[in-house]
């Protein structure tokens, strides 16, 4: 089956005085269709310029400098700006963190909703108000005929990003890109829409990819997870492997650091040291190897490939059954911390 | 844009001293990256030098009587018929080397340009500091007359003023005050507009919580005015008192040429164009072209590097 | 001298149980009215916001008190009512038994300043972006002239971003030189540096990432154990405030709603509200565990729902709740202010 969307050794380059900088550096995944994909990493690690190379809207002076990205088979990254434009909104739906840029303050719900209908699907107007109106009984907007001449204001936050939903499934699109859908919303609504965009899209089969910080969002939404690190993949895999069995040192040390409702709060929460490299300043060999409890020679002067391990692939040495071999010691403090190593045992020091 | 600028820095282990720091800033990369701008700043600098130097580069003093002659009058440039090597860009009807006058004059124009800058400056960031942090009744009435302010043209406020002092000090001790009296005026009615923009970053500053930290530890207001939300603001600022100069430079050449302003024996570039206007028609035109092309270059030159300030700390537009 | 000789003697048990803050009736509103001449003009009323409606709380020495709360409940404002930024229109503080919001003298003023310190939320606005690291962190210790000497405060300075886990050298650099989670430790630095007993963090690490936020929760308890702080904790994430609080109070709408110490309010909650705060934690350990969707959005608080605020959400909403505001009171352990729980309609332990 052709993957929605496929994304194959993506780069992306920021020109700045001091250089060109690479945000994005050989990143590779699919999602397919109906499948949530989490896509996650802390702030500069690259997840939304990633989201915005997909859409075409790289901020300047940034800029796709390699690799492809395939929608449905087909290349989009190399399309004019106004093939673009016909792509998003029709084939992608776009649901950002603050629903009010992505709504048009001066112009009623309704007529947002069934312009954007209009503009992707031939139909009469008055069909296109009325599925704009079961859109918004879908995303649970109460007395929806009503609201629909409601302007953005008159919403609450919650209100808003249901009727953003609305907005980006308009038209039908295979893929929805999500990018810190939750984040601007109070703890109690957040729930709430991330069991919407679940159910809607599951629904209708629709491909999701979901962007944010947040690992408990991805937990509760995702099927698979593509954890980013310094504009690089640190590991993909299945949700519940990703979370509980993570592979990468950085997932492994990521996930330990979340405080949880259910680990004992006694005890202190496990850190990683130091903080992610700023893009100028990203070390040689593997990018976290300086922040890495089980990095050795090799880390800092080669940069891993990607190693399948179990169901999920991991960018890290430990996981790299040929070349040099980590030390003993190295693997047998992974393997106690609950890693798969693959890679052959080395000496003793 | 943020996370990628926030991304793009790169810290440096030692903390870099001033040159350093200067030659690595936004600011400098950006003028570097703008040829007009240098440009600019070139004539700038230059204009700015040769009106200090003065009396030591012109050929001439036209301030003094006894070294003019009216037997030099009204000789054409050098280049012309009939032009005398001594006189560069030839003389005017009293005798007096242009292009000496014009180094002279620029003089004074900058520094009614200058001198009235800082005092709007000076009344305006003043008042926006008092309005935006204390706020209520205050904050009203300083924007009240502000409003007041802004419905009189910077002209007229001049000219106000200028009546006023004429008529109290008298035509004699007039001259020796209206230096003064030029940047009184034209200061007045320039602070109106720093008073607002710095009201508005007052505002967003306040609430910031650097701000409250200070207040938390118990600073007085005027302390944390001045130490902490001045410096913060002082970029746009900066930005309107570039500009400004340019626009005050022209205001009082606006002024000396309607009359009211910098006598004839102590020509401004505004008094000489208006020296020249009277023989411009008599074919004596380079007694008012050279000053009005010099009044012209000065305000673009400033004009341009105030354009480029405000965009290059634009962080929209950078 | 050394960072434990310039904090003073810890009063850390001196026998007394007093709370070192107590926080009585406290209230506080906010006149959103337009200006006088536009109500005049338009024939609109007064409008006015109660953030703040009577809370009554205490915290005792070397204990963590967190105030959990969605936008809106008020914790913010109570925090700075609490550090003396903004002045209550309701109640009292106390801290170590005198009124803070009292007229007090100059001397007595200044005193409880210094004990008093705030860690922000957001680390890129709480240090002024023109001054040097090391400028921002002494700034404390001139105004309440604790050590005059240059030399002394330099070292002082160094001292204190040693114990923060920074570089003494870092004091030359500008807070932009430094992430997010490295100017978090800066600005703690600089409320440590006035040697305070009591801190309040207004969400500390809400905008740091979540391996920088583990830093930063650690530092902030080795500190408390090292110092013998006090802290009044704000946050809206409860697995945060699970880790780090010993007493919890959540407020809605401007109400302490429920108090409790963690262990119970984390395994007993008693407020159908905390119960709903709880549900809507995100499942990050994947335990399947069962939850009650959530219903409804946080009203607007310029007007909001009469009796108890809660009502229109609650699923055990009956007959007085949307006419009388319930009474705080203890159930075990925990004190609620909740009708059903008053009238037994649930029973007050889970078994």
């Amino acid at each position: 089956m052709t993957a929605a969307l496929s994304v194959r050794n993506l780069r992306v380059e920021i020109p700045t005085r001091r250089g060109v900088l690479t945000a994005i550096d050989d990143l590779s995944f699919d999602i397919a269709p109906g499948e949530v994909l989490g896509v996650v990493g802390e702030s500069g690690a690259g997840k939304s310029i990633t989201g915005s190379a997909i859409i075409g809207l790289l901020d300047p002076p940034g800029r796709v400098a390699g690799g492809e990205i395939l929608l449905s088979g087909e290349r989009i990254d190399n399309l004019s700006p106004s093939a673009m434009r016909q792509i998003r909104g029709k084939r992608i739906g776009m649901i950002f963190q603050d629903p009010l840029t992505s709504l048009n303050p001066l112009y009623r719900i309704g007529d947002q909703l069934t312009e954007t209908i209009l503009t992707h699907e031939a139909i009469s107007a008055k069909a296109a108000a009325e599925k704009a109106e079961r859109l918004l009984v879908e995303v649970g907007i109460p007395a929806a005929g009503t609201r629909m001449s409601s302007y953005p204001h008159q919403f609450s936050g919650g209100m808003r990003q249901r009727v953003v939903i609305a907005l980006a499934l308009a038209a039908d699109p295979e893929l929805v890109i999500a990018d810190e859908p939750t984040t601007a919303l109070d703890v109690s609504v957040q729930a709430q829409i991330i069991a919407l965009i679940k159910r809607l899209c599951k629904d209708r089969g629709t491909s999701v990819m979901l962007i944010t910080h947040d690992m408990g969002v991805i937990a509760e939404t995702a099927d698979r997870v593509c954890v980013l690190y310094a504009g690089r993949l640190a590991e993909i895999g299945a949700v519940r492997d990703v979370v509980k069995r993570a592979q990468h040192p950085y997932t492994h040390g990521l996930m330990a650091a979340i405080p949880s409702l259910i680990d004992d709060p006694n005890e202190k929460l496990e850190q990683i040291p130091g903080s992610m490299p700023r893009l100028g300043a990203i070390p040689a060999g593997c990018a976290f190897n300086p922040r890495c409890t089980y990095r050795f020679g090799r880390c800092m002067r080669e940069r891993p490939g990607i190693y399948p391990v179990g169901a999920s692939d991991a960018s890290c040495f430990l996981h790299d059954a040929s070349g040099e071999a980590p030390p003993a010691a190295v693997v047998r403090n992974a393997i106690d911390a609950g890693i798969d190593v693959r890679a052959s045992e080395g000496a003793e020091p | 844009m943020s996370e990628l600028t926030e991304m793009v820095e790169t810290p440096a282990d030692v903390p870099p001293g001033l040159a350093r720091r200067v030659i690595d800033s936004d600011l400098f990369y950006s003028f570097r990256r703008s040829p007009l701008t240098m440009v600019a700043a070139l004539v700038t600098v230059i204009l700015v030098l040769a009106a200090l130097l003065a009396p030591w580069i012109a050929p001439h003093d036209p301030f003094d009587p006894a070294k003019i002659s009216i037997m030099d009058s009204l000789y054409p440039p050098v280049w012309s018929d009939g032009g005398q090597s001594g006189f560069l860009l030839g003389t005017d009807n009293q005798g007096r080397d242009v292009f000496s006058t014009i180094l002279y004059g620029m003089r004074i124009s900058l520094a009614v340009g200058f001198a009235s800058v800082v005092l709007a400056l000076f009344i305006g960031v003043t008042l926006g500091l008092i309005a935006g942090y204390v706020g209520g009744a205050v904050d009203s009435i300083i924007m009240r007359v502000a409003d007041v302010q802004l419905t009189f043209p910077a002209i007229l406020t001049a000219l106000i003023i200028d009546g006023v002092a004429r008529g109290i000090a008298g035509p004699r001790a007039y001259e020796d005050i209206v230096f003064w009296v030029l940047v009184l005026s034209i200061g007045l009615s320039f602070w109106v507009q720093y008073a607002r923009t710095v009201r508005g970053s007052v505002l967003v500053e306040a609430n910031k919580e650097y701000v409250l930290a200070a207040r938390l530890i118990g600073l007085r207001p005027a302390t944390i005015m001045f130490r902490h939300v001045l410096p913060n603001v002082l970029g746009p600022v900066l930005v309107i008192a570039t500009i400004n100069l340019a626009l005050a430079i022209i205001t009082e050449a606006t002024l000396s040429f309607l009359g009211v302003g910098i006598p004839p024996t102590q020509p401004s570039l505004g008094t000489l164009i208006r020296i020249g206007d009277d023989f411009l028609f008599s074919g004596e035109w380079w007694i008012t072209i050279f000053p009005g092309a010099t009044l012209a270059l000065l305000a673009l030159a400033v004009n341009l590097l105030g354009d480029w300030l405000r965009d290059a700390l634009n962080p929209k537009l950078r | 001298m050394s960072v434990e000789a310039l904090s003073r003697p810890r009063p850390a048990h001196d026998g007394t149980d007093a709370p070192l803050v107590e926080i009585v009736g406290l209230g506080r509103t906010f006149d959103l009215s337009k200006r006088w001449l536009n109500r005049v003009l338009e024939g609109s009323g007064k409008v006015t916001l109660t953030a703040v409606d009577g809370v009554d709380m205490s915290i005792r020495r070397g204990e963590t008190y967190a105030l959990v709360g969605e936008s809106g409940s008020g914790k913010s404002t109570i925090a700075k009512m609490v550090v003396g930024l903004l002045p209550p229109s309701a109640g009292s503080v106390r801290i170590d038994g005198v009124d803070i919001w009292k007229e007090l003298g100059g001397a007595e003023q200044r005193q409880i300043r210094r004990r008093i310190q705030m860690i922000f939320q957001d680390p890129f606005a709480s240090l002024n972006p023109r001054w040097r690291v090391g400028s921002i962190i002494e700034e404390p210790i001139k105004a309440f002239d604790l050590i005059t000497d240059k030399r002394e405060r330099e070292n002082r300075v160094g001292e204190l971003l040693s114990l923060v886990g920074l570089d003494p050298r870092d004091a030359g650099k500008f807070p932009h030189e430094f992430s997010g989670g490295q100017r978090q430790r800066i600005a703690i630095a600089r409320a440590l540096s006035s040697s305070p007993e009591f801190i309040v963090c207004d969400e500390p690490t809400s905008a740091l990432d979540v391996s920088v936020q583990a830093q930063v929760l650690n530092l902030l308890r080795d500190l408390q154990e090292r110092l013998g702080l006090t802290y009044l904790f704000i946050s809206h994430n409860l697995a945060v405030v699970r880790h780090v609080a010993n007493r919890v109070g959540v407020l809605y709408l401007g109400r302490l709603v429920e108090e409790a110490p963690a262990r119970t309010l984390f395994s007993d909650p008693q407020h159908p509200y905390t119960k709903m705060l709880l549900d809507s934690v995100p499942d990050i350990d994947m335990t399947g565990r069962e939850r009650t969707p959530i219903a409804g959005e946080i009203p607007n608080p310029v007007n909001p729902p009469p009796g108890c605020h809660f009502h229109p959400r609650c699923p055990l909403r009956f007959e007085p709740c949307d006419k009388v505001r319930p009474p705080l009171k203890e159930y075990g352990q925990s004190r609620a202010a909740c009708h059903a729980l008053e009238e037994g309609r649930v029973s007050a332990h889970r078994d």
